[in-house]
């Protein structure tokens, strides 16, 4: 896809791909060897519980999930989702939420707020009470938003018109556009803060990083240009399309439609499926664990990095049967039992309660209880 | 600072000589200065007794300090200087430490008990008005009236942690007897969709985790102050306004305007009930201290408009919710079911301290520096402790007591600062008999510096504050007797006094930030954005010229809605826009953004429609900034 794309197109094309709507299975990109499981590294191992509108879900698209205490937060197309207690609640635009449709969530760990990204808007969670912002009635930039990440007392968001930035104490919106950031395209994905740098995932203009103390902003674009080969591997990001970033332990790691990338200050290291255990280079979210460990939801599978081995959760592309592979550093698959898999293949998100994990899907929400062997 | 935020720098000695004269429907009264008398006025607002009982200390917010006096003689022992403006006060656990709370130079002052001085002052957010301390001694609490949220300190360093969101106008604070718990009110209602009732809440804390683990909500009511429990935590209640202004004002003799109240909440009701505190002819106008007996038989009440303390049988008022189960808010002779007695205290009665045995009440008369002392046993005042301070009572001064009392409206129901609270605005939109029932619906206004910007009205149509204050307000709104000429001479020059408190958007210098000073230009620019002039009276700095932000004069900048009549409305001044919202004349646009990006699409509102969503940003900063 050429960076400079006719918007209308890209928007088409996200929002097919952000709802998530008749996903057709694909060809898997690695086959099990077949080899006998206790041979294989040891990777987490999960039984999966899956939650749709069966159960209490609002909306089996499932564009967002967060963990916080015993309260889990599931961003749907039909509402934001609380599940605690083991009982679901929703939240909609009755109750103050700025849209229906919930794209992305953030807590503020300090104070127990909950931001939450929508298609009309942000809204902040807390304590029960929900106040909206909307780019009418506030200085957000845009209504459509892809993500947050909350910083000390900064809100920093990415919308479909660029990076804004919410001060709480002075209640100042700072926009982050293409006329004072090297952003060409402002469709921000997702953002990654920190209180020494800032990371805004691009689609289409690559990775932009702000440091907090010069207040300076850098740009991270792939070598290759608008060339979806890569002729030049680990020697930069692996495409500019990018579509979410996590920045942990001075480590960034940033998901494309085309691979992965990780960046610890001086050296790239991409992940393409032909070279690595990704099930698929078309990535909607990268969550890094720590500097070696992340997890990638793409549109085949969830898949773990555990710095060497990679394993892939989810139902199996031929037949939809619960499946789990386990890849060596030498490539080697190996199919590892299970009975269980995430509510589906297109993964859009996940989030960590303790071992456990919660992963959102385009047809439902699952909780992964990790199981001891 | 002198009482009701009068700055030093302004106050210049003179000697008031007020006429006020009827001219053709309108008032002239004579400019006055302040005289310098009143910068010594002590303002007591909030009282405090030692754990010990052998102090009492007492927040003085005109002469800016703590009254130490002995809790048995009440004989002053010490004065202690404070921050500018103090507004709330609170012990530490182990009374060692008096916390204040310094409300427009931001800080907190901490005194230590025992050698009465203060041993440090530390920054906190815009406009603290309380704090309270956790019993463990670890963490800090100040409710933030600008910020509107509720900041969590270091106890020992002053460290801020970080910052709760509370109702809009945060100020005051109530920590549970067990300790676990914050009750935080808010001066101001939430924001609510256009012409619905105000929505209020009791901000509840988690002590422990510093967390809000709960929003009570209060329908219908703006305006919420102190909060007291029972000692067994049973039993919680809060003062509170209850305005009526979704019909128009003109029922007063029907109880239309205002009904004071308290929202009771605890196991003891088992929900939130709302009590009234109102008999017909005996309103409660302006409640605000709240104290419970320790042995839960009583409550008491200050209401600083009716310069009163109610006395509330608990028992009776429990049986009373009990057998009446459906709202009986609107009900005046509830009232007579638990009320035992009104008693007469000082002018503007503020805060009040019961002693440990429950057998003395303490009552803050703001507006004539004394404290009465209650007996409980038999609700009479045996003692009034006059604070030092001036021997007469100034022009000024009685122009404030007149703005905060109720006894000019018929059956002592409001007064001025009923909707404007702490002589600034209330959040609500009102409508007015003058205009037409139903007709030009408007948005309260702030009143600090506001002398020189007539005329007023959003209409324009009084030429200047005694006539706005004097025939307008006794008709439309008292309905009751009018002021002499000096009350109103002395009305008038109390609110031309009142000057703006610091604008927490500027910088240190008032340098502008980069985003203001973007705003700035795009405010005073002649040229819109693709080179073509605009007319002067589509400018920004045309209509809101001068260092208030208003050239005084009526405009039609579109906002006309099918019930208003005329479509010309005056250019409001800009002090302190940011803490006013909602905007525009009838209070529609909710935000300074809305005033653009929805109610301006003819581009009358100034020339905005071809600004970016950053520069419209800049526009909104600079405002901010005024």
């Amino acid at each position: 896809m050429k960076k400079h794309s006719n918007r209308a197109e890209l928007l088409l094309a996200g929002m097919v791909i952000l709802l998530g709507v008749a996903m057709a299975p694909a060809a898997a990109s690695a086959e099990p060897r077949g080899t006998a499981a206790a041979q294989a590294p040891q990777m987490p191992v999960f039984r999966f519980e899956n939650f749709t509108t069966a159960n209490g879900l609002p909306n089996n698209h499932v564009f967002a999930v967060l963990v916080d205490g015993g309260r889990v937060w599931a961003g749907t197309e039909d509402g934001l989702a609380l599940y605690e207690n083991h009982v679901w609640k929703t939240y909609t635009t009755a109750d103050g939420l700025a849209h229906r449709a919930v794209l992305s969530l953030a807590l503020d760990k300090r104070t127990g707020d909950l931001w939450v990204g929508t298609m009309g808007g942000l809204s902040r969670v807390s304590g029960g009470r929900i106040d909206s912002y909307t780019q009418l009635n506030s200085g957000l930039s845009n209504d459509v938003v892809y993500g947050i990440s909350v910083e000390g007392e900064n809100v920093w968001i990415a919308t479909a018109a660029g990076g804004c930035r919410l001060n709480l104490h002075s209640g100042e919106w700072s926009l982050y556009n293409e006329r004072n950031t090297p952003m060409l395209e402002i469709w921000a994905y997702g953002v990654s803060a920190t209180p020494t740098k800032v990371y805004y995932a691009i689609w289409g203009s690559g990775l932009l990083e702000y440091d907090q103390k010069t207040g300076r902003w850098d740009k991270y674009e792939d070598p290759d240009g608008e060339n979806e080969m890569v002729l030049f591997k680990d020697q930069g990001l692996i495409h500019e399309i990018v579509t979410s970033v996590s920045y942990v332990d001075n480590i960034v790691w940033a998901a494309t439609y085309f691979g992965a990338s990780r960046y610890d200050g001086r050296y790239w290291h991409n992940f393409l499926t032909k070279d690595s255990g990704l099930p698929s280079n078309f990535i909607n979210q990268v969550r890094g664990v720590d500097a070696t460990r992340a997890w990638f939801s793409t549109d085949k599978g969830l898949a773990y990095y555990d710095g060497t081995n990679w394993a892939v959760y989810r139902p199996s592309l031929k037949d939809g049967k619960p499946e789990m592979t386990v890849r060596d550093a030498e490539g080697k698959v190996t199919a590892i039992a299970v009975t269980t898999a995430p509510a589906h293949n297109y993964v859009l998100g996940i989030d960590f309660d303790g071992d456990d994990i919660w992963v959102a899907t385009a047809k439902g929400l699952s909780h992964g209880i990790r199981q001891h062997r | 600072m002198s009482v009701a935020g009068v700055g030093r720098p302004a106050l210049l000695a003179g000697v008031l000589v007020a006429i006020a004269m009827w001219s053709l429907g309108t008032v002239h009264a004579r400019e006055q200065q302040p005289s310098a008398e009143s910068l010594d006025y002590a303002s007591p607002l909030e009282v405090l007794i030692s754990p010990d009982g052998t102090r009492l200390f007492v927040l003085c917010q005109g002469s800016e300090e703590i009254r130490v006096l002995d809790g048995a003689s009440y004989a002053p022992i010490k004065k202690i200087a404070v921050g500018r403006v103090p507004r709330g006060i609170s012990l530490s656990p182990d009374g060692a430490r008096l916390f204040v709370a310094n409300s427009w130079d931001d800080t907190l002052s901490v005194i230590d008990t025992k050698a009465l001085e203060v041993v440090a002052t530390w920054p906190v957010g815009a406009e603290p008005s309380s704090v309270v301390e956790d019993r463990a001694g670890k963490r800090l609490f100040v409710a933030n009236r600008i910020s509107s949220d509720v900041a969590v300190l270091d106890a020992a360093t002053g460290t801020e942690e970080k910052r709760l969101l509370g109702g809009r106008g945060a100020s005051y604070l109530a920590l549970s007897p067990d300790g676990t718990r914050l009750y935080a009110t808010h001066v101001y209602p939430n924001p609510s969709p256009y012409r619905t009732a105000p929505e209020s809440e009791i901000t509840v804390i988690d002590v422990g985790r510093a967390v809000v683990v709960d929003r009570i909500p209060l329908h219908g009511i703006a305006g919420v102050f102190h909060t007291a429990f029972s000692a067994d935590g049973r039993l919680g209640v809060v003062a509170e306004y209850h305005p009526k202004n979704l019909v128009t004002l003109a029922h007063l003799e029907h109880g239309g305007a205002f009904e004071y109240t308290l929202m009771v909440f605890g196991a003891d009701v088992g929900k939130t009930v709302e009590v009234p505190l109102d008999e017909l002819e005996r309103y409660a106008s302006q409640p605000f201290g709240v104290a419970i007996a320790p042995d839960k038989s009583r409550i008491y009440v200050s209401s600083g408009g009716s310069e009163i303390v109610t006395v509330i049988d608990v028992p009776r008022l429990l049986r009373f919710i009990h057998a009446h189960p459906a709202p009986f808010v609107e009900d005046l002779a509830a009232s007579a079911n638990y009320v035992v007695t009104r008693i007469g205290v000082g002018m503007n009665p503020r805060g009040l301290a019961l002693t440990g045995d429950g057998r003395r009440l303490f009552v803050a008369n703001r507006l004539d520096d004394t404290i009465s002392v209650i007996d409980t046993r038999n609700n009479e005042v045996t003692a009034t402790v006059k604070l030092d301070g001036p021997k007469s009572v100034s022009p000024l001064r009685r122009g404030e007591q007149t703005f905060y009392t109720a006894r000019y409206s018929f059956q002592g129901q409001i007064g001025c600062a009923n909707c404007h609270i702490d002589s600034t605005f209330d959040g609500l939109q009102w409508n007015l008999e003058p205009d037409g029932f139903g007709r030009n619906t408007v948005d309260n206004k702030l009143i600090e510096g506001i002398k020189g910007t007539q005329p007023y009205k959003w209409t324009g149509t009084n030429p200047n504050i005694p006539t706005e204050c004097g025939p307008r307000t006794e008709k439309y709104f008292w309905r009751s007797e009018n002021y002499d000429d000096l009350t109103l001479a002395d009305l008038t020059l109390y609110i031309r006094s009142i000057e703006p408190r610091p604008n927490r958007w500027k910088l240190p210098g008032y340098e502008l930030t980069p985003a203001q000073e973007r705003g700035k230009a795009i405010f005073e620019r002649s040229v819109d954005k693709f080179q073509n002039p605009i007319p002067e009276a589509n400018r920004c700095a045309f209509c809101h010229s001068g260092p208030k932000g208003t050239n005084q004069k009526l405009f039609d900048v579109g906002t006309k809605k099918a019930l208003d009549n005329p479509g010309l409305f005056k250019s409001p001044p800009l002090t302190n826009i940011a803490l006013t919202a909602p905007y525009l004349h009838d209070g529609s646009a909710r935000t300074l953004e809305e005033i653009w990006t929805v109610y301006n699409t003819q581009d009358k509102h100034g020339r905005t429609n071809d600004l970016t969503k950053d520069e419209l940003n800049d526009l909104v900063e600079y405002l901010r900034a005024r």
